[in-house]
C-alpha cells in the first residue's frame, strides 16, 4: 500500500507549513479575544434590537405563528412611533425546534447581530439548551414561551423569565377544584408522556397532597408519536373513573374527547389549557361531544363566539387583519404572541432611557399589576427580583356547547 | 448507476506522480482549517464546529452506504447514542469530554455491529427501512420510563461547558481545534480503511455481493462491520455535539437529523470522503441562506436538491469537482496530441 504510506508522509512533510500559519495565528488571536461589551448593546438612540428562535421548520412548526404574530406586533409599534423614538427590530431565527440549532442560532443573535436580549423563544428543551449560555454572558431571557415550571429560578438563572402560567401551576388549580366540588373522586389522566404531560402529574400531586394516591385511580401516558389515544380512553374508563384530566396536545385532545363520549363514558372532564381552543380543538371533536369540558384559563378563547364583542378582542382582531392578514385570529397562539408583545413593550417602556441588559432584566421583574391584553378580568402580572412567575392566576371555565363560562374565583397556582 | 469514488480514482491510474494539487489542497484545507478561527468570532466558530461535527457524522454515512452499498436512514440514531453516552459518562462517571469520544466510539461500534448482525439478511428497501424504524423510535426510547434515570427522559442532560487549558484560547476555540483534530484522526483512519483490504471488500459486496462472496469475502461479517465503523464514526460525532452544545434531549435527534445527515451525504457526495466536508458545509449553513426566501423553504429545499442530485450529479459535489478535473486532464492530453 504505497499510497497510503504516501499520505501520511504528504501530510508529515507539510507539517512545518501547519506550524506556521498556527504560530501565526497565535499572534492574531489577541485581536479577536476581547470583545468590549457596550452599556446597552442591541440599542441606539433610534432602534432596539431583539432577537428570538422559533420553530419554523420541524416537528412544532405550528408554534411559529407566535413569532410571526409578535413580528406583525411590533411592525405596528413602530409604526407608531416605535418606543420613545426607538424602533423595534426582532430578528426571529429558526432553530427547527433542534437543541444544537438553537444554540448556533442564539449565539448567531447575540455575538453576530449584537442583540440587546432575546425575547419569546419557544420550546422547552429548546430554552434550556440556549439557558446556560445566556446566563452566563448577562443576556436577558425574556418572556419564552414554554408552560414547563423551572423557568423560575431567579436564584441560579437571574436572566431567564417565562410568561405563562406553568402546566404544573394549571394541575394545581384544577386538583383544588376536586378537592371540593368532588371530595370522594375517582380520578384518572391521560397525559403525553414528555416533560409536559408529566409537569399535570405533578401539578395534581401538589394540589391534591396527601389525597393524591386515594383520588386518582389510574394515570395512562401516550407518545406523541402515537396514531390514537382511543384504547388509553377505553383503559381509563374501564377504571371506573368519575373525573378525568385530559393533559394533551391539540390533536390528541380532539381524539380523546370524541371517544370519551363515543363510549358513553360521562366523567368530569378537565382538558389542558393548551387544548381547549373552540376552533381548533372542540369543533373538531364535536361541539356537542366537547359540552361539559372544564378547562383553566389566564387568557380569554380567541375563537369563543362569547367574546366577539369584546373590545379588547376587537382591537386584536382589527390588529390581526391589518398587520398579519395571513394568520388564522381564531388560532390561539396568535392570541399568546400578541399579549407576549404587548408585555415586552410595556417592560421597555418602562426601562425609560436606560435600556441596558440590566435595566431591561431588573424592569422585566419588576411589574406591578400589569392587566395582560386578552387576559381574562383580574389576570394581572407582578413580577419581582424573588418572584419570576409572570402569570400565575387562572379561572375555570366550563363549555356550554357554544362558548365558555368562566365560573369560581380567580384562582392562583401557587 | 455509476458512482465516482476517490478510492477509485487513485487506485486507477490517474494517481501517477502529480501529487502536488491533492497534497497542496490536503494542506491548506488543514492549515486553513486552523487559522480561521482566530479571524473570525465566537459565533462563526461554533458554526465550523458544527461543520466538523457533521462532516464526522456523513462520513460515517458515506462508509455504509456510500461504500458498502448498504442504505442507512438511521444514523440520526448512533449520533444519539453517542452523544447520550458521552452526556452520562461527563455527568456521571465525572470522566472528561476529551475522553468521551474514544469511549463513545468504542460502544457505538459494539450497537452498530449488532444492528448490522441482526440485519445482514435485510437489503435495499428494506434495510432502508429498518434503519428508519431505528431512526423514528430514537426519541421514544429515549424517553423511555425504565431509561428515564440515566437519559433524563424528555428533560435531557445538562453538560456543564468544558473550559479551555490554553489561556490564549477562548473555550469555543479551544472545542473547535479539539473537534478538528478528532475530524483529522476520523478522516485519515477512514482514507485507510477505504483503500485496505477492508475498503476493497466492502466497494465488492457493494457492486456484486454474489461475486463478492465467490471471491471469499465474507459478506455477514463485511456488512456488520461496516455498520459497526459507521455506527463508530457517526458516534464520535454525537459524542463532540454533546460537549459541544453542553446539552442533549430527545429533541435533538428527531427524525429530521438522519434525513439531514443523508441529505449532506448525497449532496456531497456519497462514496466520497471529501464529499462529506462539502455535505457538513451545505447542511449547516444553506439553511440559513433558504429561510431568507420562505420559512419554509429548507425542508424543500433539501427534497429538491436530493432529486436533482440523483438524477444530475450521483456523485454529487465531490464526483462533480472530480469529473471537472477529468474533463480538464482529458482536454489537456487532447490539447497536447493535436
Amino acid at each position: 500500500m504505497s499510497n497510503r504510506s504516501g499520505l501520511f508522509s504528504r501530510l508529515c512533510t507539510s507539517w512545518h507549513v501547519l506550524l506556521v500559519a498556527w504560530s501565526g495565528a497565535l499572534l492574531m488571536s489577541p485581536m479577536s479575544g476581547c470583545k468590549k461589551q457596550d452599556a446597552q448593546t442591541g440599542v441606539t438612540a433610534t432602534e432596539i434590537k431583539i432577537g428570538q428562535t422559533m420553530p419554523y421548520s420541524g416537528p412544532a412548526s405550528a408554534y411559529a405563528v407566535i413569532g410571526k404574530t409578535e413580528l406583525a406586533y411590533f411592525k405596528r409599534i413602530n409604526e407608531q412611533g416605535g418606543i420613545q423614538g426607538r424602533k423595534l427590530t426582532l430578528l426571529s431565527l429558526d432553530d427547527g425546534y433542534a437543541p444544537p440549532r438553537a444554540v448556533e442560532q442564539t449565539r448567531k443573535l447575540v455575538e453576530s447581530e449584537g442583540v440587546a436580549f432575546v425575547f419569546g423563544s419557544v420550546g422547552t428543551a429548546v430554552n434550556t439548551a440556549v439557558r446556560p449560555y445566556l446566563n452566563s454572558n448577562k443576556v436577558p431571557q425574556l418572556f419564552i414561551a414554554t408552560g414547563a415550571d423551572k423557568w423560575a429560578d431567579p436564584v441560579h438563572f437571574p436572566w431567564t423569565i417565562g410568561w405563562q402560567p406553568s402546566y404544573r401551576t394549571e394541575a394545581r388549580v384544577y386538583a383544588r377544584y376536586v378537592l371540593t366540588a368532588r371530595p370522594a373522586a375517582r380520578m384518572c389522566v391521560l397525559y403525553q408522556n414528555d416533560d409536559f404531560g408529566k409537569d399535570y402529574l405533578a401539578g395534581l400531586k401538589d394540589g391534591l397532597g396527601d389525597q393524591y394516591d386515594k383520588r386518582v385511580v389510574q394515570t395512562v401516558s401516550y407518545e406523541v408519536t402515537d396514531p390514537t389515544v382511543d384504547s388509553q380512553i377505553v383503559t381509563l374508563q374501564g377504571a371506573g373513573c368519575d373525573t378525568f384530566l385530559s393533559a394533551t396536545t391539540p390533536k390528541f385532545a380532539a381524539n380523546a374527547i370524541r371517544k370519551v363520549f363515543d363510549i358513553g363514558w360521562k366523567p368530569l372532564f378537565f382538558m389542558s389549557n393548551v387544548s381547549a381552543s373552540i376552533t381548533s380543538v372542540l369543533a373538531p371533536a364535536g361541539l356537542d361531544k366537547s359540552t361539559g369540558i372544564i378547562t383553566g384559563q389566564f387568557m380569554k378563547d380567541n375563537s369563543d363566539p362569547s367574546v366577539a364583542s369584546d373590545p379588547e378582542m376587537n382591537a386584536f382582531r382589527a390588529f390581526m387583519k391589518q398587520y398579519a392578514p395571513d394568520l388564522d385570529p381564531n388560532d390561539v397562539n396568535t392570541a399568546v404572541g400578541y399579549s407576549e408583545a404587548a408585555t415586552l413593550v410595556h417592560v421597555l417602556t418602562q426601562c425609560g432611557d436606560d435600556l441596558s441588559r440590566d435595566s431591561i432584566m431588573k424592569q422585566a421583574a419588576s411589574l406591578k399589576d400589569y392587566k395582560v391584553l386578552l387576559a381574562i378580568d383580574g389576570v394581572k402580572i407582578t413580577t419581582s427580583a424573588t418572584d419570576f412567575k409572570p402569570i400565575t392566576q387562572m379561572r375555570l371555565a366550563r363549555f356550554n356547547g357554544k362558548s365558555y363560562d368562566t365560573f369560581g374565583e380567580l384562582m392562583s397556582g401557587d | 448507476m455509476t458512482v465516482v469514488t476517490e478510492a477509485a480514482a487513485l487506485t486507477s491510474g490517474v494517481r501517477a506522480r502529480r501529487p502536488s494539487a491533492a497534497r497542496l489542497a490536503v494542506v491548506a484545507l488543514i492549515g486553513g482549517a486552523i487559522v480561521v478561527p482566530f479571524v473570525v468570532t465566537g459565533y462563526h466558530v461554533l458554526q465550523l464546529t458544527q461543520i466538523a461535527i457533521y462532516a464526522i457524522a456523513i462520513l460515517g454515512l458515506n462508509l455504509v452506504t456510500g461504500y458498502s452499498g448498504q442504505i442507512s436512514l438511521g444514523n440520526g440514531a448512533f449520533f444519539a447514542l453517542g452523544s447520550y453516552t458521552a452526556a452520562l459518562l461527563i455527568t456521571r462517571l465525572g470522566v472528561p469530554y476529551w475522553l468521551t469520544p474514544p469511549i463513545a466510539a468504542v460502544v457505538c461500534y459494539g450497537f452498530g455491529y449488532a444492528f448490522g448482525r441482526s440485519a445482514t439478511r435485510l437489503e435495499g428497501i428494506y434495510l432502508a427501512l429498518a434503519t428508519f424504524g431505528l431512526a423514528v423510535s430514537t426519541p421514544s426510547i429515549l424517553k423511555f420510563e425504565l431509561l428515564e434515570r440515566w437519559t433524563g427522559g424528555s428533560q435531557g442532560v445538562v453538560l456543564a461547558k468544558p473550559s479551555s487549558p490554553i489561556a490564549a484560547l477562548d473555550v469555543d476555540q479551544w472545542l473547535y481545534l479539539f473537534t478538528l483534530v478528532v475530524a483529522i484522526i476520523v478522516f485519515v483512519a477512514a482514507w485507510n480503511v477505504i483503500r485496505g483490504r477492508t475498503g476493497r471488500a466492502l466497494a465488492a459486496l457493494r457492486d456484486h455481493s454474489i461475486a463478492a462472496s465467490t471471491m471469499g469475502i465474507d459478506t455477514v461479517s463485511y456488512k456488520s462491520i461496516a455498520f459497526g465503523v459507521c455506527a463508530m464514526v457517526t458516534g464520535i460525532a454525537g459524542a463532540l455535539q454533546a460537549t459541544v452544545t453542553g446539552y442533549v434531549s430527545p429533541d435533538s435527534f428527531q427524525v429530521f437529523l438522519s434525513i439531514q445527515l443523508l441529505v449532506g451525504g448525497v449532496v456531497g457526495g456519497i462514496a466520497s470522503i471529501f464529499g462529506s466536508l462539502f455535505g457538513a458545509a451545505f447542511i449547516e449553513l444553506v439553511p440559513d441562506y433558504a429561510k431568507a426566501l420562505s420559512d419554509d423553504a429548507p425542508a424543500a429545499l433539501y427534497g429538491i436538491l436530493l432529486i436533482i442530485c440523483m438524477m444530475g450529479m450521483p456523485g454529487g459535489i465531490a464526483g462533480l469537482a472530480y469529473q471537472t478535473r477529468m474533463w480538464l486532464a482529458r482536454r489537456r492530453v487532447h490539447r497536447a496530441s493535436s
